[in-house]
């Protein structure tokens, strides 16, 4: 009101508009006349400011990146700073030491050791008493040590199915009900809260009951076991979520407009993957725990040699009464633990690379102390199958 | 107040939700328990059309009634108590598991008291002793006991204590034999055969330490303790007020998710065992593909837990007074 009577009071002066008019194109001519021999000399401006090279908002770099440049940055980023940092802990080194173990069970172990079949070699034969039979022999008479190979290959592909599907559903449902927030993320978190606290191995095994003809195939098995176990990841992302998302650098990317897609992938997932690689990790030794568990009390159906099945097999014929078919229970069992100490030190090694915090602790103090444990994830482990 | 009714209805809403997954798991899934109960049952019958009345006094769902009216008959039987007939017990499914609950719930709750307990205390004396010889060696037990799978531990414990040395039953939940009631030999009879299942969840629990270690070394590095002493508090106050509360809180977190995860425990422990609780009718009624029983477990599992992880989230109000009231994010 004030101001449209203010602009009609006001007479349409032209000397205003003139000395502006008058004044911006006048310099600009002046200065493109003057120095027009001068190809790089500062433009002034509509806003008054000069274009030039004094404007730190707008230096480009002097020194173009190459291609092998990157390539040299991303090397150095992701593989030999972690690389120098996993070969100075002896943890990182155990553990590799011992994964690679099993993988080379699993790959090259198949092809040299021939697979066994009953009747095969003596009955119960003890173990370490016949080398044709090193880990001896079972009631049947199958060799126990080619069983334990023949078993590994679809033990890894479970795991790491298993592990990647959780991390896949738990990382997607915490990033996006933390990231989105208002209906979707109660939506989300609803669906979360009824998986947390539905139990998972007793989930899993009306599952694997109804499910029975789908299941042989251990990349089904992975997943399927992993249905119990990706809910807690996605809360523990969610709350993570939550507190990046305030952070500096994502609220640049909204002012930018960038897309929801985008900021999750380039901004969110990337500050996240520390953690989800640890994830990652237990989540495989929990898939195995699960999966050995299911096979050792004869809920799955048993369609090859596997580490749960030689545990029930052994019960079965009595193995806990028996002392001569001792080593026949003791293999599966120290197959699978030795997996899941390999995953644990490798979990906790992984830890030292993506933790700055606990590697400046450690050096300063020289000692090999334990990590703090994140305290969620760790005594859910308790008790965990 | 506004929170705590928030909470209720979340923990209703799980656990209708569970239910309805049960029903469509019993109706929908590929395995189809009803029509495979059907299936079989029918040819039996002299009238092959009293299979579907079976169907329904053992699993409250008629597969002849179009899918709504099945879910709302399903959910009304449930609603009263009625989750159906076993086929392999020959009970209804709500006797068994009356029986059966009491028993899970008194070895769980004792595995979790000792573990949580001792866990804590070791923890808290580990973080005192800082790289000690008793820290140390108590770590490096405490991360490889967490790499082997409990049932593991569990048959190890068998094989020693029950079949070798012959110091515990090896199966069973209560002493033959003896009269049942509040007598002493009964009392310690129920103690002697819950030791070894108790034991094994305890000493595969080395993670509670380990985390109980971990938040003491933190708290123990925190200003306001420096502050506490200078102003020449006495150390059991610090100790217990200020390191040990603060460093307890997370954990209890960790123990409501736990919660769920323990009841899975127990139905491994308990076949191993031969422990007739929950769990191991659970893996009877799997065997025998009587599904009626087996939903019925899972379900009954699923609302055990649903419960107590409700009563421990208002608890933890108390426990926390920063996590009490409005606000809160998660838990």
């Amino acid at each position: 009101m004030k101001r449209s009577d203010d602009e009609s009071s006001e007479p349409p002066n032209g000397r205003s508009g003139d000395s502006i008019d008058q004044f911006v194109p006048e310099q600009s001519v002046e200065t493109t006349a003057e120095e027009q021999t001068d190809e790089t000399a500062a433009q002034m401006r509509s806003d008054g400011g000069t274009i030039g090279t004094d404007s730190p908002f707008e230096t480009t770099a002097s020194v173009a990146e190459t291609r092998s440049d990157r390539i040299d940055r991303f090397l150095e980023e992701y593989i030999r700073t972690p690389w120098s940092i996993l070969r100075s802990d002896w943890r990182a080194v155990v553990s590799f030491g011992i994964l690679g173990i099993y993988f080379l069970m699993a790959t090259v172990g198949v092809y040299l050791v021939e697979p066994t079949h009953p009747a095969h070699g003596p009955q119960l034969l003890g173990a370490f008493e016949n080398w044709d039979f090193p880990l001896g022999t079972t009631v049947a008479g199958r060799d126990v040590f080619a069983m334990l190979i023949h078993s590994t290959p679809s033990i890894l592909i479970m795991m790491a199915s298993g592990a990647v599907f959780t991390v896949a559903v738990g990382t997607i449902f915490g990033v996006v009900a933390g990231y989105k927030g208002g209906t979707i993320d109660t939506v989300l978190s609803t669906i979360t809260d009824i998986f947390i606290n539905i139990p998972g191995l007793p989930l899993v095994i009306v599952l694997a009951t109804l499910l029975e003809a789908w299941i042989n195939n251990p990349v089904t098995l992975g997943v399927l076991l992993a249905v119990a176990a990706w809910a807690g990841l996605a809360r523990a992302i969610r709350s993570q979520v939550l507190t990046i998302r305030s952070e500096s650098f994502v609220e640049a990317a909204r002012a930018m407009d960038l897309s929801t897609r985008w900021i999750l992938l380039r901004e969110i997932i990337p500050h996240l993957m520390p953690y989800i690689v640890v994830n990652m990790v237990n989540a495989a030794r929990r898939i195995i725990f699960a999966a050995v568990a299911l096979y050792f009390l004869g809920v799955l159906p048993f369609s090859d040699a596997n580490w749960g099945v030689m545990l029930n097999n052994a019960y079965n014929a009595g193995a806990l009464y028996r002392p001569s078919a001792y080593h026949w229970l003791l293999v599966p069992m120290i197959a699978i633990s030795g997996i899941a100490i390999g995953l644990i030190l490798l979990a906790q090694s992984l830890d030292q690379v993506f933790n700055p915090r606990i590697r400046a602790r450690h050096q300063d103090l020289g000692d090999d102390d334990q990590l703090e444990p994140d305290s969620e994830s760790d005594t859910k482990d308790m008790m965990n199958v | 107040m506004n929170w705590k009714i928030r909470r209720l209805g979340q923990a209703v809403f799980t656990i209708w939700a569970v239910m309805t997954l049960a029903f469509v798991m019993t109706r929908m899934m590929p395995g189809n328990p009803v029509d495979a109960f059907v299936a079989r049952i029918g040819p039996e019958l002299d009238n092959p059309q009293e299979a579907y009345e079976l169907a329904e006094i053992y699993m409250n769902i008629n597969p002849q009634d179009p899918i709504h009216v099945a879910y709302v008959d399903y959910m009304v039987a449930l609603a009263q108590g009625n989750m159906g007939h076993s086929m392999s017990q020959n009970a209804s499914v709500a006797a068994i598991m009356g029986d059966a609950i009491p028993w899970t719930l008194f070895v769980m709750s004792w595995a979790v008291f000792l573990s949580f307990t001792v866990g804590i205390s070791l923890g808290a004396l580990m973080a005192y002793w800082e790289g000690s010889k008793f820290d140390v060696g108590l770590t490096g037990y405490a991360t490889t006991i967490t790499s082997i799978p409990f049932y593991v531990l569990a048959l190890l414990l068998l094989i020693t204590f029950a079949y070798r040395l012959n110091w515990f039953p090896t199966s069973g939940r209560r002493p033959t034999g003896v009269e049942a009631g509040f007598n002493l030999p009964f009392m310690l009879g129920i103690l002697h055969h819950a030791a070894l299942p108790v034991l094994s969840m305890f000493v595969a629990s080395g993670a509670a330490s380990l985390t109980m270690r971990g938040n003491s070394v933190r708290v123990l590095g925190e200003d306001y303790l420096r502050v506490a002493r200078l102003r020449g508090l006495p150390d059991r106050t610090i100790a217990v007020r200020y390191v040990a509360r603060n460093a307890i809180l997370p954990m209890y977190t960790g123990l409501m998710i736990s919660l769920g995860t323990m009841f899975g425990g127990a139905v491994v422990l308990e076949e191993i065992f031969a422990y007739r609780g929950m769990g191991y009718y659970m893996i009877q009624a799997v065997r025998a593909r009587d599904y009626p029983l087996m939903m019925g477990a899972f379900t009954i599992i699923t609302i055990a837990v649903v419960i107590a992880l409700f009563i421990a989230d208002l608890t933890y109000g108390k426990i926390d007074p920063r996590a009490g009231g409005e606000g809160r994010e998660a838990f």
